[in-house]
């Protein structure tokens, strides 16, 4: 099975919308060992100018995931699992992503490249709130493994 | 609320900081995140795809790695942006676990935009397993 180059380009249609839970927020921050009050305490995320705990910088991965397990899906994407390694990962802010938040997100197929055998998936989620505006770009390099290693 | 900015100047060293992943802090991670590919929590499944055992999840050690910076600037939404490439695997021991260390320098100050970008250096056992990993943070706070 190989990925299917004429993915470049795919546009998915937005995930389901995903409401940020506080508990979620306060588990998450528990999970990557944060000790930031903003992430745990109320009190401490108004102080700091919040209108609820903010998210760590990488939970937006909890809402791409959706996507990219929209693209793992994909009948002609030609993607094995068990052969995917996660290469790089970016996340872009516009604004910090707080508890309350409404997220969507969009997944596009920005480029399929081959290297020695193996193949750069790289694939852009957009993530917006509930009136539309962005709120985060994840972007994910996945490296499928050729066949023969 | 009153603008405060904290000092960050070209060059500044970010406190070093070591954090312990256990076999514990994989399954909470994978619950927390929902990633629940067993490689990160079965040893024979690990074993059987050729990895040299449980490995902690990239974005775990990214996760983890960044709040170093968090505690240092004081509030994670000034955090906008953060990226890295997965150079090499963590593998936890399920007794003695895996401790990671991570230290990071300011290496651009841009007063027009506001910002820095901090790059981290996040080893495990003496060698580096994150790369180009690249915080920007809002020098101003909200």
């Amino acid at each position: 099975m190989a990925v299917n180059p004429a993915l470049q380009g795919r546009v998915f249609p937005p995930v389901p919308a995903y409401l940020v839970g506080r508990e979620k927020i306060r588990e998450f921050a528990r999970a990557v060992l944060s000790d930031s009050p903003i992430n745990f305490d109320l009190d401490a995320a108004h102080a700091a100018g919040y209108r609820d705990l903010v998210a760590p910088p990488t939970f937006p991965i909890v809402v791409q995931e959706r996507t990219l397990a929209q693209l793992l899906a994909e009948p002609d994407a030609g993607i094995d699992f068990s052969r995917v390694v996660h290469g790089e990962q970016r996340f872009t802010y516009s604004r910090p992503i707080v508890a309350g938040d409404e997220l969507t997100a969009a997944l596009t197929v920005a480029s399929i490249k081959s290297l020695g055998g193996h193949t750069m998936v790289t694939a852009v989620s957009e993530i917006s709130d509930s009136a539309g505006l962005h709120v985060v770009t994840a972007t994910s390099t996945l490296v499928v493994r050729g066949e023969e290693s | 609320m009153t603008q405060t900015r904290t000092p960050i100047s070209l060059g500044d060293e970010i406190p070093a900081v070591e954090f312990r992943l256990t076999r514990d802090t994989l399954v909470r991670y994978a619950g927390a995140s929902g990633d629940f590919n067993p490689i990160h929590y079965r040893d024979d499944v690990a074993s059987s795809v050729g990895l040299p055992g449980v490995l902690a999840h990239g974005m775990l050690t990214m996760g983890v790695a960044v709040q170093s910076t968090v505690r240092w600037i004081g509030d994670p939404g000034r955090i906008l942006d953060y990226q890295t490439r997965f150079t090499r695997p963590v593998v936890v021991d399920p007794d003695s676990g895996a401790t990671i260390s991570v230290a990071g320098k300011v290496a651009q100050v841009d007063d027009e935009s506001g910002t820095a970008r901090v790059d981290l250096t996040v080893t495990y056992n003496g060698e580096t397993v994150l790369g180009k990993a690249q915080v920007q943070v809002r020098l101003v706070s909200a």
